[in-house]
């Protein structure tokens, strides 16, 4: 029963995107319309992209084709589609987190290279130490400054009433100017001329692959946290207050909830997503941090936490399809002659077409069947 | 729960077509097993006019070519992104080589692929391949200060102020040599000539490129030159205020008909089709090849209008003098900009020696650079 209205107060919260009026009887078979609207939207999406290729006089069945090559053909492609899903998963959780207590958080670039950044500052004095142990602190210490990271727009908005959308976006620039100037300055490796890096962690050091696969740990880590974030945000007392500051701050206030503390504590718990994702793509894939770890993980997180609708769970799927269009996306280029730019039309319209699918919500009454 | 979830007639048969639609694609991959694959990478988009771009220029004369099939991919970052391309074209493609033209592409991405596919031969643009590398990669690069120094011939010619600009990317070595050499070339034919420099901090940062060039020419500067991924912002502010042009990485002169002078291009058209040919016989190429005008790794734009006879005949001379090898740009005594001496008097930087320490790390600006680098 909590657990229905806090869902309702969740959804109404300012930071939802197309926040729907909670309609009497939108409860029954809420499972089934929260999968199924956003998979016809999906389909929607395919269709209109379809229209869109044929355009440039492309077969649109050419193109399904090779999209499910791509991704899902074979255990190499579904492979391919998990490595590139792997930091979105983390990167989502960083706006979708935060977007429970009704914050705009877009700064999971920042709080990716800050975390891989410290990382890497935390894990090469250890280094010769076990692998576990160096791995432990550089994931302690590269979550910490995501979290302190993130955590600063948090404090900046409950304190100082400074806008989170706009702060984020900005620290993510001083982020990358703070990333290069050190990664330049006093932690490059004189060896790296004409590519300024840090010091390399030795291979011993690096996360290892999963047995049997090429996908590195980091993707487990992603889920591991979804789940834990997911259970923390809608089966606790503590998410059912975080959900409540979301749906109404004064009224939270008012039944005596520590609001501040709340909003300290959600955004630093998505910074340190991001921050977990920074480091492993330091330790599991690029072994040194250098200009490139902004490579833009943290901004598409941003679109896999929006058509995730903020839940935590559902980035996991989400970032796979994402993961999916970009092995995809390799092969349209190839075979089809598609400029890379096609991916990004594609995840546009997968943008629009489910966030214009939110108003459908509460409008079919077959998800309803009890109330008759 | 008593109650099932009800599914709405249409989703199911939508849902039951999607199904059979997918499962009547074939799945293989039909490819004529006779065609050499050959598969190129780039990093930014590969119309540019830039960098991506004179590689893209080597890969179109490769399409010329019987039998040899190029497969491309383009804006690909140097994350693990990159060695999921190059999997999947050796996977799904059966691509046999493979160049991942960006810089940053080698460590780790390049090193581990080759490690994983040793069947498989990698080329890559950044003379980077050591003894300790697979022998499976080729690294290959071109002293393109030399044409760089070109350039500065003829700015130096070109330009009624005597001031020139040079918007650059990042204070590294390869931008260094770049800075130097037109600086050097400026002050051959006027030794008041200067060089404001301005760093823009990465590759690609069309806004801060614009803001460059226009800053120049407010101070004054006619003629301006760059490092950066795409020149083409530099090209086109530059031209419109009126400034002239010496171009980067391949020719800019369509975007600039009338200001653009000369520009330091690669020659990939002339090196793939070479490296390629070998490959298909049977031949090694070369693990580490670098090299100038001498062996056709650089080539310079022709001239454009604004180019006087007298500049042509320098330029053509010293550009000779380059070709047979018969020419140093960085000779004792050489000043930095501080006062300090940098090349003592009597030594010499040979361009093309890959082994000289003080070449391939350098940092410092000669005197006539206006700008300063971090410590």
């Amino acid at each position: 029963m909590a657990d229905n209205i806090a869902t309702d107060l969740s959804a109404a919260g300012p930071g939802a995107v197309g926040a729907r009026v909670p309609r009497r009887g939108a409860r029954t078979g809420p499972v089934a319309e929260a999968v199924l609207i956003p998979l016809g939207a999906l389909v929607v999406s395919l269709l209109l992209f379809g229209a869109f290729v044929a355009t440039a006089r492309v077969n649109p069945l050419d193109v399904y084709r090779y999209m499910v090559i791509g991704s899902a053909g074979s255990w190499f492609s579904f492979q391919n589609t998990l490595t590139r899903a792997s930091p979105l998963i983390l990167t989502a959780l960083c706006t979708a987190l935060p977007a429970q207590t009704g914050l705009m958080i877009i700064g999971g670039e920042g709080a990716f290279v800050i975390g891989g950044l410290a990382a890497i500052a935390a894990g090469l004095p250890v280094a010769g130490a076990p692998p576990v142990v160096v791995q432990l602190v550089m994931a302690c210490v590269g979550m910490g400054a995501g979290a302190a990271w993130i955590a600063m727009a948090g404090a900046l908005r409950h304190w100082r009433g400074v806008n989170e959308t706009i702060s984020t976006l900005l620290l993510t620039y001083i982020g990358i100017a703070l990333l290069n100037h050190m990664v330049e300055g006093v932690m490059r490796d004189p060896a790296s001329l004409n590519k300024p890096s840090s010091y390399a962690l030795p291979d011993a050091d690096m996360i290892s692959l999963i047995p049997g696969t090429e996908v590195h740990w980091g993707l487990v880590y992603g889920i591991a946290f979804c789940v834990v974030a997911y259970i923390l945000m809608f089966h606790t007392t503590f998410g059912f207050a975080a959900r409540m500051v979301g749906g109404n701050p004064r009224a939270a206030r008012l039944a005596g909830l520590p609001v501040g503390r709340i909003i300290l504590a959600v955004t630093a718990l998505g910074g340190a997503a991001a921050g977990l994702a920074g480091m492993v793509e330091v330790a599991a894939v690029q072994g040194r941090a250098s200009a490139t770890l902004a490579a833009g993980y943290g901004y598409t997180g941003i679109l896999v936490a929006f058509i995730a609708r903020q839940n935590p769970l559902a980035v996991i799927p989400v970032a796979l399809l994402f993961g999916g269009i970009g092995a995809s996306g390799g092969l349209l280029q190839r075979r089809l002659d598609l400029p890379d730019a096609s991916v990004l039309v594609l995840q546009g319209i997968i943008f629009v077409v489910i966030l214009a699918s939110e108003t459908l919500f509460g409008r079919f009454r077959i998800f309803r069947q009890r109330e008759r | 729960m008593s109650h099932h979830i009800v599914v709405p007639r249409r989703t199911v048969l939508a849902g039951l077509g999607g199904t059979a639609l997918a499962s009547s694609l074939p799945l293989g991959i039909a490819r004529a097993a006779s065609d050499a694959v050959v598969g190129f990478i780039y990093v930014g988009p590969r119309d540019d006019f830039g960098y991506n771009q004179s590689h893209a220029e080597g890969a179109a004369a490769l399409k010329k070519m019987e039998g040899v099939k190029v497969v491309e991919e383009e804006r690909i970052p140097e994350t693990v992104q990159v060695e999921q391309t190059m999997e999947s074209m050796i996977n799904l493609d059966g691509a046999g080589l493979l160049f991942p033209t960006s810089f940053g592409y080698f460590d780790p991405y390049i090193l581990k692929e080759a490690t994983k596919y040793p069947k498989v031969r990698f080329e890559h643009a950044g003379g980077l391949w050591t003894d300790k590398d697979p022998k499976n990669i080729g690294s290959y690069f071109g002293y393109i200060f030399e044409a760089q120094y070109i350039n500065g011939i003829v700015a130096g010619y070109a330009s009624k102020s005597g001031k020139l600009g040079f918007v650059a990317a990042k204070p590294i070595p390869q931008v260094l040599q770049n800075i130097n050499a037109f600086t050097l070339g400026a002050k051959l034919v006027n030794p008041k000539a200067t060089t404001q420099l301005i760093f823009t901090g990465d590759w690609s940062l069309p806004v801060k490129e614009a803001e460059a060039t226009n800053s120049m020419v407010d101070q004054g500067i006619d003629v301006i030159t760059m490092h950066v991924d795409s020149p083409k912002v530099v090209v086109q502010t530059a031209a419109q205020r009126g400034a002239m042009i010496c171009g980067y990485h391949c020719s800019q002169a369509k975007l600039a008909p009338e200001a653009y002078l000369t520009g330091a291009e690669w020659n990939w058209t002339g090196l793939y089709p070479k490296f390629v040919s070998m490959w298909m016989k049977g031949e090694s190429i070369p693990n580490f090849y670098r090299g100038a005008f001498k062996e056709g790794l650089i080539k310079q734009s022709p001239y454009g209008p604004k180019v006087s006879d007298e500049a042509r005949k320098r330029a053509d001379d010293v550009k000779a003098k380059l070709t047979a090898a018969d020419y140093v740009i960085f000779k004792g005594p050489l000043q930095d900009n501080t006062g300090k001496t940098v090349v003592a008097a009597g030594s010499e930087l040979i361009q093309t020696n890959a082994t000289d320490e003080q070449l391939e790390s350098m940092h410092f600006l000669v005197d006539g650079v206006m700008g300063s680098l971090p410590a």
